[in-house]
């Protein structure tokens, strides 16, 4: 029997070089299970990463790949995506990677809704780089560049794409590796811009400064911040603080940027060129 | 291939649990979330089905394996 490690990891590269634990093994494995689901051909895929722990998912999917620079993944995605629309265009990214030095084109991709899938694997810290903290840190959380602690406000990634305008909208975990790849599948078949965001662990960069130094402290804690969308709606302000919704947050059909470019090039072109 | 070596692979009537040890990095994770308690670390800390009689064949520990190190086969369709 040919299982979903034969088709789709490129097993020389094994084992990977992540850490003991570490959460983006288990949002790869989420990932070509959610393929394997959908039934898509290899090679009409294509994966695109930044730079990050997490963006080396790029290197172990046997599609066509592409590790890019450290924030600039979805400006490559979108280049991909206008020149073959046809093609399946998945975008896995750091938390650092997508809200700091890319936050611009997250919010951007988001706005013109093109038809791309992220996916961001948020440790909520740079793990590659030694443990800076990076806008989805908690408030009140430590890493290397926060040693009394964060006192930043993070973002919520979900609520800042709702309201740049994208498509898709959901929030999974590593604990939860089934519920992960059913929203995972659904962005991935949804036209338009997708995200989902993954809660994931980082034990030897976040763990080990925020007291959790196994990778199964980790994801006990993890259990415990997440509250299902439905139980969360239910909650008072003060009982939400420190806790994160997961599930299916938003779905929503509206015309993708590729095929409004295609629509205008066609206007432009029976026109003859004349306004 | 060196890491199919060392594929050990663990069978009752119901269920077959293969654990390739080259790639497990022995985190625990697998051991500690069964809700089975199937699987005890062996000295290296990699998963053995020890109780394997008592798997239901939930497939968490193959999804929640950050390593693709651990495969439960004769699981009934994913239920999700
Ligand atoms: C332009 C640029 N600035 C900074 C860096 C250094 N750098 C590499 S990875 C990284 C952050 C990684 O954090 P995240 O995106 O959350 O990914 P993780 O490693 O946590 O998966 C930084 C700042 C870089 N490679 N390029
Ligand atoms: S440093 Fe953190 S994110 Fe990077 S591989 Fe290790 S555990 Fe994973
Ligand atoms: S399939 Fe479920 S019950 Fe069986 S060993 Fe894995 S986690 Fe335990
Ligand atoms: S979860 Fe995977 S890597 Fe971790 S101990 Fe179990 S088999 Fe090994
Ligand atoms: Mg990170």
């Amino acid at each position: 029997m040919k299982t979903v490690i034969d088709e789709y990891i490129r097993k020389a590269m094994f084992p990977n070089m992540w850490c003991p634990g570490c959460g983006n093994g288990i949002v790869l494995g989420a990932i070509i299970r959610a393929i394997d689901d959908l039934g898509w051909d290899k090679d009409e895929i294509v994966a695109v990463s930044g730079i990050g722990c997490s963006s080396r998912i790029t290197g172990y999917v046997d599609f066509c790949s592409m590790n890019t620079t450290h924030g600039r993944a979805l400006p490559f995605a979108t280049g991909i995506k206008m020149a073959n629309p046809d093609l399946k265009v998945i975008v896995v990214m750091g938390d650092g990677d997508c809200s700091a030095i890319g936050g611009n084109h997250f919010i951007h991709a988001a706005r013109r809704n093109i038809d791309l899938t992220a996916i961001i694997i948020n440790n909520m810290i740079y793990g590659m780089t030694g443990g800076q903290y990076s806008p989805l840190t908690p408030t009140g959380k430590f890493g290397s560049t926060a040693p009394y602690g964060n006192i930043d406000q993070s973002f919520d990634l979900a609520e800042l794409a709702i309201a740049a305008g994208a498509s898709y909208v959901a929030r999974g975990t590593v604990y939860n590796p089934r519920q992960s790849t059913s929203l995972i599948k659904k962005a991935l078949d949804k036209k338009g811009f997708s995200v989902v965001e993954i809660i994931s662990d980082c034990p030897v960069s976040y763990g080990k400064m925020n007291k959790m130094k196994s990778p199964v402290d980790m994801l006990k804690w993890i259990k415990d911040i997440t509250v299902s969308k439905k139980a969360w709606d239910g909650l008072s302000p003060d009982e939400k603080r420190g806790k994160y919704a997961i599930g299916e947050f938003l779905s929503k059909d509206r015309p993708d940027y590729t095929e409004l470019y295609e629509e205008i090039i066609k206007k432009a072109q029976e026109s003859g060129g004349n306004k | 291939m060196k890491q199919e070596k060392l594929l050990e692979v663990y069978q009752n009537n119901s269920v077959k649990i293969s654990v390739r040890k080259g790639w497990c990095k022995s985190c625990g994770i697998c051991v500690e979330f069964c809700p089975k308690d199937v699987l005890v670390p062996d000295n290296q800390g990699k998963p053995i089905p020890e109780n394997i009689d008592a798997c239901i064949k939930c497939s968490l520990c193959e999804l929640r394996c950050p390593d693709f190190a651990i495969t439960v086969e004769g699981v009934k369709e994913k239920d999700e």
